[in-house]
């Protein structure tokens, strides 16, 4: 080991240059969904324009793309940080960013033309799930390898989280997308009835358990105490949640099949641990939010902190509100309505989306060696992104109870007092809403892109001289 | 329970399930135990990449207190309600008999109402503006996403107000069409019409039925088939026969579109549309207001 190795930054500044795309990129289209639904007319009565198609790619892009890119640059990026080693397998993480970039080109190009297993958020078809697959290999071999090389005793906490994330993806993708392939482009699933659909939410939850839970809780870990300046708040309440949150997420799909066919047993353990799971949750945002003890008034004068600290918030939040949501009574009202949409979106532009540009706002002037451009611009994304989370999300909160009480209102003679459509109808103001809070997110997010740009433009990429280890005290 | 076919898997579920549950109470006991009394708040000693270090603050006790009510919640609901495996729950709940509770009960209060309408004669009820009501607010719940919330169907769904009934529009009629449902069979005659022309030649000649412009020389053909093979269901003059659902050709009103192409397609293709059969879902009851209420759309011209 000698003292001048560098960093492996390269591969770490395409992943992040790319989830600042993509990011763009899969906004633009659930801003263009959600127009749709509010005036139908621009679905342009083209095929692949129509929200059915759109609609996947939204969330592909969302989750695969703008996550995934996210998640692979910040990975990489805490694991030689904390390891204090070169990434391992050079060759294969640079395979890692090309072949997850083609998965996505991929999923872009077929989705809009309608191929599509119809299996929510693993819509890919089956030679997408190969290339994913050997990704995604490749992936573990190149961060447990690091892992394995790595300079400290100790493994950061961060990297437990990256670290189970990416094993149960690997075990969520293989058992959900096992299927037979009838022709190259369509394959039908391995399993059938009610089976396909525990199946389905098992990986659907867990999608969201390890991939936009678990591995972001893995980046809050590193770039919360790191810009914080501040220590981990404590390291007992990350092992006790880990563990716990490990544990239970793993159990919780059923809760999306309440009062369908899945047996009666099945749907009391998926809302008894889902109920579980809150205190497990709750523990990744007292950790980190309590990580700025002595730093609050950092908060005052530091808005990429503040991106980080609101995001850990609205973690708190949704995990607050999916318990609840999985309790059966609670699930007759909700399940089917936009509530469902607006409790993803507080998760998914509240915390996934907030804390990874909170990220990048840290991580790719480092990459590039410069100053963050403009502090200002920063201060005017968090208040675009914040103000359109809220409208989003309340929209959806209106429109969703609405829906979930029109459904069941009853006239006296037994009857359904409105018909769907009116339920359709009453949802438009709504939607207009949403349409609005999700353009304000992704307006800032542009101006994110633009300060992001700026930052770099003509800059040269820094190599990074890994420091030793310090010595334990 | 019929959902295990062995007594392997109860067993699967319920002891992976306690244990989990108990695995996150003992991480909790091992997490407390010995920790929180000593008051001072220390470093982990780790650090990395140069300045990252660990307090390790005790965990909250508010936060324990959530975690442990959630577990004593989950144990107490595994106790009462189906969840460990074969057990069925102390309180023998099922979402069957929830279900068929909560009918029976809507039954047992709406029952009556409709059993009173069902001793009324369609034809009276149709003209009883509070049954009608009710029987619109029927028609809105069942029948809205194939006949449109304005009853007046759509390509393949019949318009139910143009007083057009291709099996039959009186009182009795309606109600067999709904308690029964009606399959329609159109067969598809490009074949035996000897391919597109016979196909050409016979929906020519249909357009002249409705008094509309034809190719003389094709229609006078056409007219000659549709005497081979129409005229059993459509009758010698093309004004139908309720009673096979076959549809009047005379009165330029089309099912599936009254253009020369959609006629063509119809012929050579034919046509089976499905009306599903309401009676065991719905009930008698119900059909005999609904009836009434469809056969008051038709009347009100």
């Amino acid at each position: 080991m000698t003292s001048t190795e560098t960093y492996n930054y390269k591969v770490v500044r395409q992943f992040s240059i790319m989830t600042i795309v993509w990011g763009l990129v899969g906004m633009s289209v659930g801003v263009l969904i959600a127009a749709q639904l509010a005036w139908p007319v621009l679905n342009f009565d083209i095929p692949w324009l129509t929200f059915g198609r759109l609609r996947p790619l939204h969330t592909n892009a969302v989750i695969f793309a703008f996550g995934g890119c996210s998640l692979f640059a910040c990975s990489y990026y805490v694991v030689q940080h904390t390891c204090h080693v070169k990434l391992a397998f050079p060759a294969l993480a640079a395979f890692t960013f090309w072949g997850w970039q083609s998965v996505i080109l991929l999923a872009a190009i077929t989705l809009p033309l309608g191929i599509t297993t119809s299996k929510e958020y693993a819509e890919l078809e089956w030679p997408i799930d190969i290339l994913i697959t050997l990704v995604w290999v490749s992936y573990a071999v190149v961060f447990f390898g690091t892992i394995m090389r790595r300079r400290v005793a100790h493994i950061y906490v961060a990297n437990w989280f990256f670290g189970a994330f990416i094993i149960t993806v690997a075990v969520l993708h293989l058992f959900n997308s096992a299927a037979l392939p009838v022709t190259f482009w369509k394959s039908y699933s391995a399993y059938a009835g009610v089976q396909d659909a525990m199946v389905q939410w098992w990986y659907g939850h867990n999608a969201v358990g390890f991939f936009l839970t678990a591995g972001f809780l893995g980046i809050m870990y590193y770039f919360v105490p790191k810009q914080a300046g501040r220590p981990v708040y404590s390291y007992r309440l990350s092992v006790v949640h880990f563990w716990a949150l490990i544990f239970t997420y793993i159990w919780a799909g059923p809760h999306h099949l309440h009062y369908t066919a899945l047996p009666d047993w099945a749907q009391s353990l998926g809302m008894v641990m889902s109920l579980i799971l809150l205190a497990p949750s709750w523990g990744g945002m007292i950790n980190g939010i309590m990580t700025l003890s002595g730093a609050w008034h950092k908060l005052r004068t530091d808005p990429v902190l503040r991106l980080l600290i609101v995001s850990i918030s609205f973690y708190g939040m949704s995990t607050f509100e999916g318990p609840m949501m999985s309790i059966k009574t609670v699930n007759a009202l909700s399940h089917y309505t936009d509530w469902t949409i607006g409790h993803v979106h507080s998760g998914a532009l509240g915390w996934v989306a907030l804390v990874t540009m909170g990220a990048m706002y840290y991580l790719i002037p480092r990459l590039f060696g410069r100053e963050l451009y403009s502090l200002k611009l920063v201060e005017v994304h968090f208040w675009t992104a914040t103000i359109g989370i809220v409208l989003y999300i309340t929209s959806m909160w209106v429109a969703g109870i609405m829906q979930g009480l029109m459904w069941r209102a009853i006239n006296q003679d037994g009857t359904l007092t409105y018909s769907f459509v009116e339920s359709v109808q009453a949802m438009h103001p709504y939607y207009i809403v949403r349409t609005l809070g999700g353009a304000c997110f992704l307006f800032g997010a542009v101006v994110m892109a633009y300060n992001l740009w700026r930052t770099i433009a003509n800059a040269q990429p820094v190599e990074v001289e890994i420091p030793a280890p310090a010595s334990a005290h | 329970m019929s959902d295990f076919n062995s007594d392997f898997w109860h067993w699967y579920i319920t002891i992976l399930t306690v244990l989990s549950i108990l695995a996150c109470l003992w991480l909790l006991r091992w997490m407390t135990s010995g920790f929180q009394k000593t008051g001072k708040v220390e470093d982990t000693g780790h650090v990395w990449d140069g300045d990252l270090t660990e307090l390790n603050n005790p965990l909250p006790r508010w936060w324990l207190g959530l975690f442990y009510i959630t577990i004593a919640f989950g144990g107490f609901y595994l106790l009462l309600y189906p969840g460990l495996g074969k057990f069925s729950g102390l309180l023998d709940w099922t979402s069957k008999t929830q279900y068929e509770q909560e009918v029976s009960r809507v039954e047992a209060e709406v029952g009556p109402l409709f059993a009173r309408y069902q001793q009324t004669p369609i034809l009276d009820l149709s003209k009883d503006e509070t049954a009608l009501k009710v029987g619109e607010r029927l028609y809105a719940n069942y029948c809205t996403t194939c006949h449109g919330s304005d009853a007046r169907g759509a390509r393949g769904y019949p318009n139910l107000r143009d007083g057009d009934w291709i099996w039959g529009g009186t009182p009795e009629n309606i109600k067999t069409t709904l308690m029964q449902g009606r399959q329609a069979a159109m067969p598809a005659w490009e074949g035996p019409l000897g391919g597109e022309r016979g196909v050409d030649e016979v929906a020519q000649y249909i357009l002249s039925l409705s008094g509309r412009a034809t190719i003389e020389e094709l229609a006078t053909k056409g007219k000659a088939k549709f005497e081979i093979f129409c005229v059993a269901c459509h009758g010698a003059d093309g004004t139908g026969n309720t009673a096979l659902g076959a549809p009047n050709l005379t009165d330029n009103t089309w099912l599936y579109g009254g253009s020369l192409t959609r006629i063509s397609e119809s012929i050579a293709k034919g046509r089976n549309g499905k009306m599903p059969a309401q009676g065991e879902f719905l009930g008698e009851a119900k059909v005999h207001l609904l009836a009434a209420y469809i056969y008051s759309l038709s009347q009100q011209q």
